[in-house]
C-alpha cells in the first residue's frame, strides 16, 4: 500500500493510492476520493512523539564516491539533519542567487518501523516500516571541511524533499534491486540502481542500531548514485525509485 | 478551576538539538595554526553544528551508561538555548553534551556524539528574560565535587546573537529546537573526562543544575 499525508479540505488527512487517485482513510471525509492535484501534498509520515532522527549518507554509492574524487569509505559515512528541513512533494526548494554549484540527490529513504537497537543484519527488514524517495539537496558552494558534509551545505530551510509516498516494506520485496533515475526538466541526468550501495540497507541498520537506538518513524537517507548537475531557479527535479514514487521539486530564487 | 500541578517527570526537548563546534576562543586559537591544513584546507566560516539526536536524550536521576569498551568521556558543559516561536529563545538550560574523545574535526561526529544517553538533561529550562546576560554567564563543571572546569560564555566565538543570526542565514530554528552554544577545552586543548564512578555536575547562576554519574557497562556501582 501506498500511504500519503495531505492538506485539503482545510485539515491534513492521511490517505492511501487507490486507482491514481487518493483516498482518504480517517477524519470527517474518510472514504472520500480526491486527485492528485487537489492537495498540498506533505512528507507522508506520522508525526512522532521525540524529535525524528534523520541519518543520511554521504558516499554510499561507489560512482558517486569516484566523481566527488573519494575513495569509497571503510564505514559509512553519515551526517544528520533536522526535520525541519522536510517538505514534500510537489513543493519550492530555495537556491541562493549567488551560488554556483546546487544539485538534487535521488535517495531511496528507509523509515524505521520499530524500535531498533542492537539489531543484526539478517534481521534489520523486520525493522522497516517502509520506503520513500528523498531528494537530499547539497550547495556546494557552502562546503566547508568541517564535520563536513556541514549543514550549512545540509540542512538548509526546504532543501529535503520527500514523498509522494511511503510504501509498506512488505510491497517492496528486494529494496536493493531498485532503479533510481532523476531529470531536469524531462532530461534524464542521473540513473543508477540500489544495487550498487557500498553499505546496503540492513548493513546500515545493524552498523547505526549498534551504537544509537533508532526508533518509529526516523529515517535513513541512503546516499546517492552519479550524475548531480547543477540546477537554477525555475528547473522542475524529478527524483524517481522504481515501486516507490515520483519525487517532484521546482528550484525557485530565494 | 486551575490546578497548576509540578511536571510529572523532567524536561525533554521537544525538538532537534544542535550543537556548536569551535564557539570558544581558547579552543579557536588552540587549533587555528592548523585550521588551513589537509583536510581541512581553511578555516570555517559558518557555524559548525552537529545533531544530538532523540536517542541521546538522557533525562534527570539517570546514568550515562559506557558501553562497547568506551572507557572515558569528554564532559561538555553548556548552554543550550530553547527556541519560542518566530526565532526567538523562550528559555535555557544546562546541559552535558557528552561525547567520546576526538581530535578530529573533519567528519561528521555521529558515532562520537550521538551514541544512547549521550545528551544530559536538566528537571527543568529556565525562562528567559534578558538573552544579553547570558552572554556572561559562567557554567561550573565539578568532577566528584571539585571544580575542573569554569566555562565563561565572555569568551564564545560567536556571542549567542551572533550564532542565532550565523544559524538562522541557512537554517530556521523551530520551536522546541535547542541551540547548544559550544563547549570549552582546557588549557592543553582537551576536555575533561569522566570514568566509571564519576559523578559531573554542572551549575551556573539562575539554572537548574544537573548531575550525572557515569557507569561502565557491567560495572559494579
Amino acid at each position: 500500500m501506498k500511504h500519503a499525508r495531505v492538506a485539503w479540505s482545510g485539515g491534513i488527512h492521511k490517505a492511501i493510492e487507490s486507482d491514481g487517485q487518493l483516498w482518504l482513510t480517517q477524519g470527517p471525509h474518510a472514504g472520500r476520493r480526491v486527485g492528485f492535484d487537489e492537495v498540498v501534498w506533505l512528507p507522508p509520515l506520522a508525526p512522532v512523539p521525540q524529535p525524528r532522527t534523520v541519518i543520511a549518507l554521504g558516499l554510499n554509492y561507489a560512482d558517486h564516491a569516484k566523481e566527488l574524487a573519494f575513495k569509497a569509505p571503510e564505514e559509512p559515512l553519515a551526517f544528520m539533519k533536522g526535520e525541519a528541513s522536510l517538505i514534500g512533494h510537489k513543493a519550492m526548494t530555495y537556491r541562493p542567487d549567488d551560488v554556483k554549484f546546487m544539485h538534487y540527490e535521488c535517495e531511496l529513504a528507509v523509515v524505521i518501523g520499530r524500535t531498533a537497537c542492537r539489531v543484526k543484519k539478517a534481521d534489520a527488514y523486520d525493522f522497516i516500516a517502509g520506503y520513500s524517495v528523498a531528494n537530499d539537496y547539497a550547495i556546494r558552494d557552502y562546503l566547508e571541511n568541517w564535520y563536513r558534509p556541514n549543514l550549512r551545505v545540509k540542512n538548509r530551510d526546504t532543501c529535503t524533499p520527500i514523498g509522494p509516498w511511503l510504501v509498506d516494506a512488505a510491497d517492496v520485496p528486494n529494496p536493493m534491486a531498485l532503479k533510481l533515475q532523476t531529470t531536469v526538466n524531462g532530461q534524464v541526468t542521473q540513473s543508477g540502481s540500489t544495487a550498487d550501495m557500498i553499505f546496503d540497507v540492513p548493513t546500515l541498520i545493524e552498523y547505526f542500531s549498534s551504537f544509537m537506538t533508532l526508533n518509529p518513524g526516523d529515517l535513513i537517507l541512503t546516499g546517492t548514485p552519479d550524475g548531480v548537475v547543477n540546477v537554477n531557479p525555475g528547473d522542475v527535479i524529478v527524483t524517481e525509485i522504481e515501486g516507490i514514487g515520483a519525487l517532484t521539486n521546482t528550484i525557485v530564487s530565494s | 478551576m486551575q490546578i497548576n500541578r509540578m511536571p510529572q517527570t523532567s524536561w525533554q526537548p521537544e525538538g532537534t538539538v544542535y550543537g556548536t563546534l569551535l564557539n570558544f576562543q581558547r579552543e579557536w586559537d588552540i587549533r587555528a595554526p592548523r585550521m588551513s591544513d589537509e583536510p581541512h584546507k581553511a578555516p570555517p566560516k559558518a557555524p559548525v553544528l552537529y545533531v544530538k539526536s532523540a536517542n541521546t536524550f538522557n533525562p534527570a536521576g539517570h546514568d550515562l551508561l559506557l558501553e562497547d569498551g568506551i572507557q572515558e568521556v569528554d564532559v561538555g558543559g553548556t548552554l543550550g538555548l530553547v527556541m519560542g516561536e518566530g526565532g526567538q529563545v523562550s528559555a535555557g538550560a544546562l546541559l552535558c553534551d557528552w561525547s567520546v574523545p576526538h581530535m578530529s574535526y573533519y567528519r561528521p561526529p555521529i558515532k562520537f556524539r550521538c551514541r544512547d544517553g549521550y545528551l544530559a538533561l536538566p528537571l527543568q529550562t529556565t525562562a528567559c528574560q534578558a538573552l544579553d546576560d547570558w552572554n556572561q554567564l559562567e557554567i561550573e563543571v565539578r568532577l566528584n565535587d571539585a571544580v575542573v572546569q569554569r566555562v565563561r560564555l565572555s569568551s564564545m566565538v560567536r556571542d549567542i546573537a551572533t550564532l542565532l543570526a550565523d544559524v538562522s542565514e541557512f537554517m530556521s530554528l523551530q520551536p522546541g529546537d535547542v541551540l547548544m552554544v559550544g563547549t570549552d577545552c582546557l588549557p592543553d586543548g582537551t576536555r575533561p573526562k569522566a570514568r566509571h564512578g564519576d559523578r559531573v555536575m554542572i551549575s551556573a547562576p539562575g539554572f537548574v543544575s544537573l548531575q550525572q554519574t557515569v557507569r561502565l557497562q557491567g560495572g559494579a556501582a
